[in-house]
């Protein structure tokens, strides 16, 4: 078992072949929504990284070369398990069918946003997804996954958490804290470990990667750890299945390791350039997920390059047509924000009097600062 | 409330009936922390409540308050409503981050998605020897952030109705208890012998369920001359300096810091004219900050002298000269004579 963590569990050999005891041995039909919803998320990423360069929104993050992680995972496990995510993880919302127009009208922070404008692009939350509100503070979210299978266990409850991080952020306190949380209570949880070796510009080594892997820190706290090819989504999905078996019999917690590389900069805020040489990405060993995943489903005859390129493009129309419905809402800085007074609201579930008066005032500085109707701030 | 029959209790006894009703009351309820499971709390206040409800809904947790606080933000957008301890408000620090940006956020930067429906029970305060790890006071940390409240309890009485108002409350709640005044009213006079709880009017507490609504302040004692506000331990202290010099002050316990009574306090102040702002905590950017500036914006045409703060030092709690760093009688009963001069 504990080879596991050391190790690199991959079912998709370099040819597309799906080989070995990590097989999961999916069926045709899945395979291909896998590759559907991986292709699609590449697509929504590509035109909404344009829209951020077009002056449309303020902040995107790609996760191109990271998609298997996501959609292995979220196809691995139920719909209603509950996921608390990282930032790089929008492929769990696709995956489950999420409305684009949602996302994209969260990624303007525009009037249709139902997070009212008021988290930065990408910090979705979408509850009827099972999937929980992103924190821009690194590795929060993983205690928090732990409390939420501790009471899904209390309760005796079927349903499971999970949890991504990035290898960066496992230096946090907080993935202590989760670890031994998840050991000492046993809680149906699976811990990953998204390991894209690079947090924003420091390489995974200011983690601790050149010392050990990051699936060998559950080694430590008595937990099962898998160290497994994250461009592979055969085992992404395979880890994540056998873990949340796992965790849903009672067997307690998995730290899945994915081993995988961010193609793009961290943000549309850096440039890569500046701290890694831009040959890296091409001599990744591990390869592109999506093409892989091509790979094998034409190796068993199920997929073809035609039916992959018609694919692509009707992927990339659907997103278009979702971008437009979402900029009938507008995007950000073009005036069609949430109504002011929004700005108040949630703080506390009732309104107390110091955040009346100073609604009161920001609706007065309104009318000088923008004093003909339907003005406001661009 | 006046029909219920009550019981004298100490301070750690009424909120250990709170904890208990709460905990029979509603099913979501859930209580952990370091040492509160089996042993029942440092401080014994959540002593037998494992016991009767079960490890599933009062446990033991690692040293780790981070991590209680974190998985308290999981369980609570599960659709618990966790009750977690922090032993002392000195160890709530590596747990702050989870405070702040996560629990005190989760309803607004998610608009209602999900809410973090916790009560954070930290005993705060000195005067007990505990020096500079087991004393402080920093009410002020959360005061200051969006989406939290303080709530901090001056009597048996008060401490269970607050509590219970906490625990059903559904935003993110921080209740101060402290921990001088856990065993009775202290006065402030260190060389006096201790009171009990037994002989005060506010031990007397209801049975059953009661609720003191957060926000709303308590008029301790009415008067004319001066307002006193004041929170926790040092409640008794300014009143037992009052009475002593004979003095018609009105006291306010201001029992909730956010969202705060601002009506009582601006009723209160423009009626007497002279406020007094009494806690422990240190005093640079302190919660005295925010009340005198607000006194100052809302009552100053009122006022006939400059306000005063009696606090802590802004220095750590010391162990060895506690008393001569707490605000006690003598701190404040300068503070008193200043206000009134040339009254």
């Amino acid at each position: 078992m504990r080879d596991l963590a050391y190790g690199l569990v991959r079912v998709l050999d370099d040819e597309g072949n799906a080989v070995g005891p990590w097989n999961p041995r999916l069926s045709p039909d899945v395979l291909r929504r896998m590759l559907r919803a991986m292709a699609l998320t590449r697509a929504f990423d590509d035109r909404m990284f344009r829209a951020q360069r077009q002056g449309k929104t303020s902040f995107y993050m790609k996760s191109l070369g990271e998609e298997a992680v996501s959609i292995g995972a979220a196809f691995a496990l139920q719909r209603d398990d509950m996921c608390f995510p990282s930032y790089r993880q929008q492929g769990i919302l696709i995956a489950r069918d999420w409305d684009l127009v949602d996302m994209m009208n969260q990624i303007y922070s525009n009037k249709g946003d139902r997070l009212k404008g008021r988290q930065l692009p990408i910090m979705y939350s979408a509850k009827d997804a099972s999937f929980f509100s992103i924190s821009g503070n690194l590795t929060t979210q993983v205690p928090q996954a732990v409390g939420w299978a501790m009471a899904s266990a209390a309760r005796g409850d079927t349903r499971i958490a999970a949890s991504w991080c990035g290898e960066g952020s496992t230096a946090e306190g907080d993935f202590h804290a989760a670890l031994t949380f998840a050991t000492v209570y046993r809680a149906p949880v699976v811990l990953n470990v998204v390991n894209n070796q690079w947090a924003i510009s420091s390489f995974a080594g200011f983690a601790g990667a050149e010392s050990t892997t990051f699936a060998a820190r559950a080694v430590g706290y008595g937990i099962a750890g898998l160290r497994i090819d994250g461009n592979d989504a055969l085992a992404v999905y395979a880890a994540t299945a056998w873990a949340a078996e796992r965790a849903r019999t009672n067997h307690g917690p998995t730290l899945i390791e994915h081993f995988t590389y961010r193609a793009e900069g961290h943000s549309t805020s850096d440039d890569p350039s500046a701290y890694r040489s831009s040959e890296e990405r091409s001599k990744w060993p591990l390869g592109d997920p999506v093409a892989r995943l091509k790979a094998h489903l034409i190796a068993i005859g199920e997929w073809d390059e035609a039916r992959h390129a018609a694919q692509d493009l009707e992927l990339a129309e659907q997103v278009k047509a979702a971008a437009k419905a979402a900029e009938k809402n507008g995007i950000l800085g073009h005036g069609m924000h949430q109504p002011f007074a929004t700005m108040f609201e949630d703080v506390f579930e009732d309104m107390p009097w110091h955040l009346k008066e100073q609604s009161a005032q920001m609706m007065s500085e309104r009318m000088r600062k923008w004093p003909k109707p339907g003005e406001g701030p661009r | 409330m006046p029909d219920a029959p009550a019981t004298n209790m100490n301070m750690i006894e009424a909120i250990n009936e709170a904890l208990d009703l709460m905990l029979a009351r509603d099913p979501d309820v859930v209580i952990f922390g370091e040492d509160v499971g089996y042993f029942g709390g440092v401080f014994r206040a959540t002593a037998g409540l494992q016991r009767k409800y079960g490890k599933n809904r009062v446990f033991d947790t690692p040293i780790n308050e981070c991590g209680i606080i974190g998985a308290a933000v999981g369980m609570g957008a599960y659709g618990l409503r966790p009750v977690p301890e922090i032993q002392f408000a000195d160890y709530i620090y590596p747990g702050l981050d989870q405070l702040v940006s996560e629990a005190a956020r989760l309803r607004y930067r998610s608009a209602g998605d999900f809410i973090a429906p916790i009560t954070v029970r930290s005993p705060f305060g000195g005067g007990i020897f505990g020096g500079q790890t087991h004393s402080q006071s920093p009410e002020a940390m959360f005061t200051h952030v969006a989406g939290l409240k303080t709530v901090i309890p001056s009597t048996p009485h008060d401490a269970k109705g607050l509590l219970i108002a906490a625990i059903e409350d559904n935003d993110p709640v921080i209740f101060f208890e402290p921990k001088r005044i856990y065993n009775g009213p202290f006065t402030g006079y260190y060389d006096r012998p201790a009171e009990p709880w037994a002989r005060h009017p506010d031990s007397a507490v209801p049975e059953g369920y009661y609720s003191i609504p957060l926000g709303k302040a308590r008029i301790v004692r009415e008067g004319e001359a001066l307002t006193v506000l004041t929170y926790g331990t040092m409640v008794h202290v300014a009143s037992a300096v009052i009475a002593d010099k004979g003095i018609d002050a009105e006291i306010i316990d201001l029992r909730t810091l956010v969202p705060l009574d601002i009506e009582a306090i601006e009723q209160s102040v423009r009626k007497t004219g002279r406020c007094m702002i009494v806690h422990e905590a240190t005093r640079t950017s302190g919660f005295g900050a925010e009340l005198s500036a607000l006194v100052q914006e809302r009552c100053f045409y009122h006022l006939e002298a400059p306000i005063e703060r009696v606090t802590g030092f802004d220095t750590p709690y010391p162990h060895s000269l506690e008393w001569a760093y707490f605000p006690g009688p003598v701190r404040i009963g300068e503070a008193i004579d200043r206000l009134l001069e040339g009254n």
